[in-house]
């Protein structure tokens, strides 16, 4: 059943270039570790998709990068104003992992913290691409960070589960290096809920809605 | 009577806001299953969206098979949206559907067109079948008047008013086309003026049945479009940004059109075509001398 209503705003704060947006929660579920929800971008036609980042009691935080005119919208918000969320969306990671290892890349960090918070804080390698990007770090503590040109795969211990969120290519070396490896992608997404088939993914050689079956996927079902 | 527009919602992935719809319509289905485009497939515009999904489906035995019986279960009406690359595909498509209404697609701006004119496929499919035919109209054909009393001629029962028309976004910052396949779709708000033109002509060549769409996200926009001639309003991409927006737009659609004075708002079809009404002259208050006049 889908679920949307309208949030305030706690808080709209930055951290490095991401902006950290602190909603109420009110009657929104959080949902597991890798959904998403459809945040309203005040004056576009369509809402974006944004993971959650931390779920603190009464509240749910989406942690974005403005770089279109929708996460600028969104960038714009303050203290206060409202918004229309709709979700929890799509499926999360799977929890029942022995040995967790998170991994994350720029903004693709957003899901990891109450991924963490889940997992009861497990080991975590992020990468970012400046050191003003990697001050986001701070939302993930004890993680070990990889600053451009390092590269989180070179930090990747083996025998671990790997959960990973970050840009196309670093999850397609993820992927390459831990075939098991939980993958959170995205796409660009009109509804989220699976009517637009916009957010079509090549999965074994034909076009899947990423809303439905992912946005986490196994790395092994990842073409 | 409110419906959903074709290829905007997924009965099965989200059957409570297909229920909250008078009838559920399908996304277009072709005679073989298609893969659909290339991504990426969607780009948001200041004023609409551009889409390009090419069509994807299961094609018509997976769909006949397997689909169409889970969609029965809904307990809605269905609407079959039909696609082809010729006649005869549309024909054999419509001549295998029973208890449905049948939606042509006869204007996907994604895909190849058939090579037949739309009234011609129209004739082929009316000869196989005796349900409910809407002939799906783009609203970039040259004369909607034209096109539209021409289906009527083939044997159209309805119009659906209009498809998305084709239209191109470009990357902010490489200044090349966001959709893989350069042109895509468009659809929301910037349609809205262009479907009520569409529907105003062929409410007028026609007196047809005449399901309206495009750019509606209000009640007011509904009413606007059963003003300009629909007999029935479809939304489309407002679904993707709330998929409350059903009840939405039917309670607000009743609330328009009670405050200018329609117990219903079908009492208000093609209320655009009539006359002017009357200045009321009780409502010009001022009695100074206009400027002009007093020189």
């Amino acid at each position: 059943m889908l679920s949307r209503g309208r949030h305030s705003v706690l808080a709209n704060e930055p951290v490095g270039p991401y902006r950290l947006l602190r909603v109420e929660r009110g009657r929104a579920e959080p949902g597991i570790p890798g959904q998403f929800f459809m945040l309203e971008a005040p004056g576009r036609v369509l809402p974006r998709p944004m993971s959650l980042c931390l779920a603190p009691p009464g509240e749910l935080d989406f942690l974005f990068e403005p770089v279109g005119r929708g996460t600028r919208a969104l960038a714009a918000l303050e203290a206060g104003d409202e918004l229309a969320i709709l979700g929890p969306l799509g499926n999360g990671f799977r929890l029942d992992v022995d040995r967790p290892l998170l991994v994350g890349g720029g903004i693709g960090m957003a899901p990891l913290p109450y991924l963490s918070e889940k997992l009861g804080g497990p080991p975590a390698v992020l990468g970012f691409r400046t050191a003003h990007h990697a001050e986001a770090a701070a939302l993930l503590p004890g993680s070990e960070v990889a600053v451009e040109p390092g590269l989180v795969t070179e930090l990747l211990p083996a025998g671990h589960d790997v959960l990973a969120c970050g840009p196309e290519r670093m999850l397609q070396a993820v992927g390459a290096l831990f075939p098991g490896a939980q993958l959170a992608w995205e796409a660009p997404m009109a509804c989220g809920y699976g009517a637009c088939y916009g957010c079509a993914v090549d999965l074994d050689g034909t076009y899947k809605r990423l809303c439905v079956e992912g946005p986490v996927l196994e790395a092994a079902a990842c073409s | 009577m409110l419906l959903n527009a074709s290829g905007c919602l997924d009965a099965l992935a989200a059957p409570e806001v297909a229920r909250a719809f008078d009838a559920f319509v399908t996304k277009t289905v072709t005679p073989l299953p298609r893969e659909g485009n290339e991504p990426t497939r969607i780009a948001e515009t200041d004023h609409g969206l551009l889409n390009s999904i090419g069509l994807q489906n299961p094609g018509r035995e997976r769909f006949l098979a397997v689909v169409l019986p889970q969609l029965r279960g809904l307990g809605v009406p269905i609407w079959v949206s039909v696609g082809g690359f010729s006649a005869d595909e549309y024909a054999e498509t419509c001549s295998r559907l029973s208890d449905v209404t049948i939606e042509l697609n006869l204007s996907c701006p994604n895909v190849d067109e058939a090579p037949e004119a739309a009234a011609e496929i129209v004739a082929a499919c009316r000869a196989e079948t005796p349900f409910p035919l809407y002939a799906k109209l783009s609203p970039s054909l040259p004369n909607m008047a034209d096109a539209a009393r021409a289906a009527q001629a083939a044997g159209a029962d309805g119009l659906s008013l209009v498809n998305t028309i084709r239209g191109l976004a470009l990357d902010e910052q490489t200044l090349r086309p966001r959709l893989a396949r350069g042109a895509g779709g468009y659809s929301g708000p910037a349609l809205k003026p262009i479907a009520l033109a569409a529907v105003y002509a062929c409410y007028r060549a026609t007196g047809l049945p005449i399901v309206g769409m495009g750019g509606v996200s209000t009640g007011r926009d509904a009413l606007e479009l059963i003003a300009a001639g629909a007999s029935a309003v479809a939304v489309g991409t407002a679904l993707f940004g709330d998929p409350g927006v059903p009840n939405r737009v039917r309670a607000d659609l009743y609330k328009a059109a009670a405050a200018l004075g329609f117990e219903d708002p079908l009492a208000a079809r093609g209320i655009a075509h009539a006359p002017d009404p009357p200045l009321v002259l009780s409502k010009v208050t001022t009695n100074k001398t206009p400027a002009y006049m007093a020189k």
